[in-house]
């Protein structure tokens, strides 16, 4: 049985280092540091500098109201160990301003955007600080706590109108606007003069007229997107060109924006197992994974060890997949139109077969229960995995790296075409293959082990050109270490109970902050949840990897041709529904 | 089409000539025309999508139906499958692709969200079903609907083809211009549909 | 050589090309039916596979196994004499539980007494809304509503289940899922005889009672 890892800070002495600004957080069941607002761009580069703590994972902010709101950010080493929380705390008073820290860590780009958006806290400093996930012109920063939206019904569930007396209404029945809208006070529409995009073009390069060569030429504005077949879901990228080359980018988010959060946050803790899977939905299996972590941890209680190491098996499963699938995907952003990708769904198909034969469902597993998992994997199923993991998947790997690997079309397109190198990469906080590709070997499996993964014996792949080459074959590497973990966790498990708990609908969650990361096969998946001992979280963000990598999106593209934009963005291995959430 | 089907008009075909000719309806041969060869357009918004390109391939292959050519423009796209959670700031290109759809045109709405809004349906930017502004032809719940289900839900909508009659169609009638035609939805304060606009501006009056 | 490498993938694709009908081949020499039997949808979707993946739907279905989920049904039981007993309860756990909160009862109460009676009057689900996770069967403690297995449900409206479109027979259940049948009908049985013996115990120790002294009620 593994207990929960203590709270996960490391132990740096912060406190003493800067008196006066830096405060023990003091709350029961909240780690890190507090620091005054007026030094956290000196702490912030102590931290970075003095400390070591060179990757900014995750910034959100907290509304405490009716009081205070709060920055919270995550730093962690790349060189392995546990993280670093520091917080800002600032009086909840319009404008409530924090200073940003995108000249320390240029990562925190899209994710202070995102909480100037939904929660209304300015980062002055910030070059470009528009709305990201809403458009311009919405009205309110939905996910402060006295906001509601159209189909506000309870700030919790379950709702008092659903049982006993549970008459059946449409939502839109209850909406003086008969649909999921809040309109301010005598607003008329035919007045409204919608804002454009004027900001969003104004923040790219201009329509200059540059003489280069004597020759001159100007600048036109692309949009990629929202509706475009290779940007992998609903992204919208608007760049400059001038002739092939990208002079400027800007990545517009937020068309699949599902309010994950603010449903999350009046939802029950268990409820919100089920939304998860609808995070990265190629991977259910490990946004669940990361989950239960944070909320095992908040509730400080052990998991069983026959549910330790099938959830270890179900994650590195879905890993295969998901690479798999990537490859597939790729070699159709690539012109490949279809065959790789055909092959790449029969092998998902079948690792689809054993999570529908476990779990219920093939995508949408919702398997994962806090001390456990919901089902035992039964024998035949167990055969099932073993005859793919030993008999059918390692060959097949080997078959798709021998039909692209040395394909001389595949090389010219991606050999020695730089994506990223190791230092921007960390600087961006990149996580994930993208940023092993580079040359770091981050991997939270290693780096800062959670669940089982410490008695596993693999290597973290790494390769250090970081071209697109490089970025294609760590997929192959990953499936390969993978395929390790599984033999060994096939081998070793044991028999026994799959739940710590009591199957019970309602769980009791103390108050507290607990932040639960894994490293799921785009990066680093973390989640925040803080509980003040309802039945609800207070607070719940994720730190999606897909939407944090997109932040090095404009770095990777500017200078490269448009032809190479299509595989430099597949090679994010985005997954809208976790970049928008 | 087997000479079965084919040959189900109400007409009766002397013993000799049967095996010999077939007669049909030009309906019916219009239509079978029509639904072996529907070309959705490839579009995808969600977790549904996923399943969407899973029916693609090869484990269930919708090219047994005709329906292998996903188009990534809707000039040659005849079919909108809304696979997944629509949102509001989603919505103005959605209705925009389907306005330059050319007629006929059909919509699917694919999945729980797409269809009235799914789990999502109580967030601040989600579109509470796809057939508040587009006309829907079939419906298919879930969540998501696996590749069967989908095709399960395509062959609903050939059968649907194969009940439509020339003569009824609205897009040879020639009076109406664009008879789908849907005004673009604009991002305000909140989403505006220009078609309650009316309705929207004596709502915010009333509010306290 | 330039062009190695291209050649080497064509030689993948071409392998696969030709597995098919040699395993076509091999089928036929074995006098086993490949296609439209349910051994055959098996070893399509077994580790053996080789050559063609597709399961032609809608002719042949894939094999679901027995947790496989799609939407929710409620289960009741066929009584000798052609009516229906509902097992539900409306113990109201299920729309408590509900991630979307897509569950809407109302309970019925005893027109006479007034007090409430174990079996809902009104059944929603709005399938528009459910996220077919499964928590509603997870939790029910009177295995009253379960996951379906049937996905051909496309229809041309909207989907909100009432009690009638919901209701399914135990028949039914028992054929998708046997082994979870089987599982609840043994606890059921233990269950009824544990409450059983607890009874017989009490009726004995009624039966005991007289012979102490009445003067002591409280026990
Ligand atoms: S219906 Fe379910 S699977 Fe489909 S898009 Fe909505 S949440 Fe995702
Ligand atoms: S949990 Fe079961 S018994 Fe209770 S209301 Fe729901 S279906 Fe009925
Ligand atoms: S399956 Fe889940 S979402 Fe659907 S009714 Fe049951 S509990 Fe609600």
């Amino acid at each position: 049985m593994t207990t929960p890892a203590p709270a996960s800070t490391a132990t740096v002495d912060l406190a003493t280092r800067f008196p006066g600004v830096v405060q023990l957080d003091a709350r029961p069941d909240y780690t890190g540091f507090i620091v005054e607002k007026d030094s956290l761009l000196e702490v912030a580069a102590a931290i970075r500098d003095e400390f070591g703590f060179d990757l900014l994972s995750s910034v959100t902010g907290v509304d405490y109201a009716p009081d205070k709101m709060e920055v919270v950010y995550h730093a962690y080493r790349t060189s392995g160990g546990p993280g670093l929380a520091f917080k800002v705390q600032v009086p909840r008073i319009d404008p409530v301003e924090v200073p940003s820290l995108i000249h320390l860590w240029p990562g925190v780009d899209l994710q202070e955007r995102e909480v100037w958006d939904l929660l209304g806290i300015k980062f002055s400093g910030h070059p470009d600080l528009r709305r990201i996930l809403m458009w311009e012109g919405f009205e309110g920063h939905p996910l402060r706590k006295d906001w509601k939206e159209g189909f506000y019904e309870e700030d919790v569930k379950p709702f008092k109108s659903r049982w006993p007396q549970g008459k059946f209404a449409m939502a839109e029945d209850l909406n003086p606007f008969g649909d999921n809208l809040t309109f301010p006070k005598n607003f008329e529409p035919e007045k409204w003069i919608p804002e454009g995009e004027a900001l969003l073009y104004g923040a790219l390069a201009r329509y200059t007229v540059e003489n280069e060569d004597g020759i001159s030429s100007d600048r036109i504005v692309i949009n990629m997107g929202p509706h475009h077949p290779s940007t992998h879901g609903v992204f919208r990228a608007v760049m400059t060109l001038e002739g092939e080359t990208i002079k400027g980018l800007k990545p517009v988010l937020g068309y699949l924006h599902r309010n994950h959060e603010k449903i999350g946050e009046r939802n029950t803790f268990l409820q919100n197992m089920p939304y998860t899977d609808r995070l990265d939905y190629f991977n259910s299996m490990t946004n669940n994974f990361g989950y239960a972590l944070a909320v095992e941890k908040l509730m400080k209680i052990p998991v069983a060890e026959r549910a330790d190491y099938i959830r270890v098996i179900v994650s590195e499963l879905s890993r295969i997949q998901n690479h798999f699938v990537f490859i597939g995907t790729l070699l159709n952003d690539l012109g490949a139109m279809y065959t790789p990708s055909l092959y790449a769904y029969e092998e998902r198909e079948l690792v689809l077969d054993i999570f529908e034969a476990i779990s219920g469902s093939r995508m949408m597993c919702n398997y994962y229960r806090f001390g456990g998992v919901v089902r035992d994997i039964p024998d035949d199923v167990m055969q099932k995995i073993k005859d793919l993991v030993y008999e059918r998947i390692p060959p097949k790997t080997d078959e798709l790296d021998r039909m692209l690997s040395e394909n001389e079309v595949l090389l010219a397109r991606m050999r020695g075409i730089r994506m990223i190198n190791a230092e921007d990469a960390v600087a961006y906080s990149i996580t994930g293959p993208v940023l092993r590709a580079a040359g770091v070997p981050y991997d939270v499996r290693r780096a800062d082990p959670y669940g089982i993964y410490d008695r596993f014996d693999f290597d973290v792949a790494v390769r250090y050109n970081g071209d697109l080459m490089d970025n294609y074959l760590i997929r192959i590497d990953e499936i390969r270490q993978s395929l390790r973990i599984l033999d060994q966790a096939i081998r070793q498990i044991p028999q026994g109970p799959i739940n710590s708990q009591k199957p019970a609908y309602q769980v009791r969650v103390p108050a507290g902050e607990a932040y639960g990361r894994i490293e799921s096969p785009k990066g680093e998946l973390g989640f925040y949840v803080l509980s003040n001992g309802k039945p609800n979280p207070w607070r719940y963000h994720v730190r999606a990897p897909s939407f944090v990598n997109v932040t090095a999106l404009e770095k990777i593209s500017v200078g490269t041709k448009i032809a190479d934009f299509v595989v430099l963005l597949a090679m994010f291995d985005m997954v809208m529904g976790e970049c928008d959430r | 089409m087997d000479s079965e089907t084919f040959n189900l008009p109400q007409y009766e075909i002397p013993e000799d000539l049967r095996h010999a000719v077939a007669v049909t309806t030009l309906d019916r041969l219009y239509n079978w025309g029509r639904r072996s060869s529907v070309w959705p357009l490839m579009f995808g918004l969600a977790c549904c999508a996923i399943e969407m390109i899973a029916a693609q391939t090869a484990r269930y292959d919708m090219a047994r139906f005709g329906m292998e050519v996903m188009r990534p423009t809707p000039r040659q796209a005849d079919l909108l499958i809304v696979s997944g959670t629509v949102t509001k700031k989603m919505l103005p290109p959605i209705v925009r692709l389907y306005n330059q759809m050319p007629e006929p045109k059909y919509v699917v709405a694919m999945g729980a969200c797409a269809s009235g809004g799914g789990p999502f349906k109580e967030g601040y930017n989600v579109v509470a079903g796809i057939d508040k502004f587009l006309p829907v032809d079939v419906y298919i719940p879930g969540c998501p609907p696996t590749p069967q289900a989908l095709i399960a839900g395509l062959i609903k909508l050939q059968e649907k083809i194969d009940r439509q009659i020339i003569k009824e169609a609205s897009w040879y009638k020639r009076k109406v211009k664009d008879p789908n035609y849907v005004p673009v939805p604009i991002l305000g304060p909140d989403l505006i549909d220009p078609r309650r606009a009316a309705d929207i501006k004596a709502a915010a009056a009333q509010e306290e | 050589m330039y062009g190695k490498g291209i050649l080497k993938g064509l030689g993948v694709t071409w392998k696969r090309f030709w597995d098919t009908y040699t395993e076509d081949i091999a089928w036929v020499l074995r006098g086993k039916k490949r296609y439209y039997t349910e051994e055959g949808v098996r070893h399509r979707s077994s580790k053996d596979q080789k050559g063609i993946f597709t399961v032609q739907y809608p002719e042949e279905k894939l094999i679901q196994p027995e947790e496989s989920r799609f939407l929710p049904f409620l289960v009741y039981n066929e009584l000798p004499d052609g009516k229906r007993e509902i097992l539900c309860t409306s113990c109201g756990i299920c729309p408590k539980v509900c991630p979307p909160q897509c569950i809407w009862i109302v309970r019925s109460n005893d027109p006479v007494t007034g007090r409430p009676i174990p079996e809902p009057t009104e059944f929603y689900i709005d399938m528009d809304l459910c996220m077919n996770c499964g928590y509603c069967a997870e939790y029910c403690p009177f295995d009253a509503i379960k996951m379906d297995h049937d996905f051909e449900v496309s229809s041309y409206g909207r989907n909100v289940y009432d009690m009638e479109k919901l209701l399914k027979s135990s028949e039914y259940y028992k054929s998708i899922r046997p082994l979870n049948y089987e599982r609840e009908e043994t606890a059921r049985i233990a269950e009824a005889e544990a409450k059983k013996a607890k009874e017989a115990a009490r009726a004995a120790a009624q039966a005991a009672k007289p012979a102490n002294p009445p003067a002591a009620p409280t026990a």
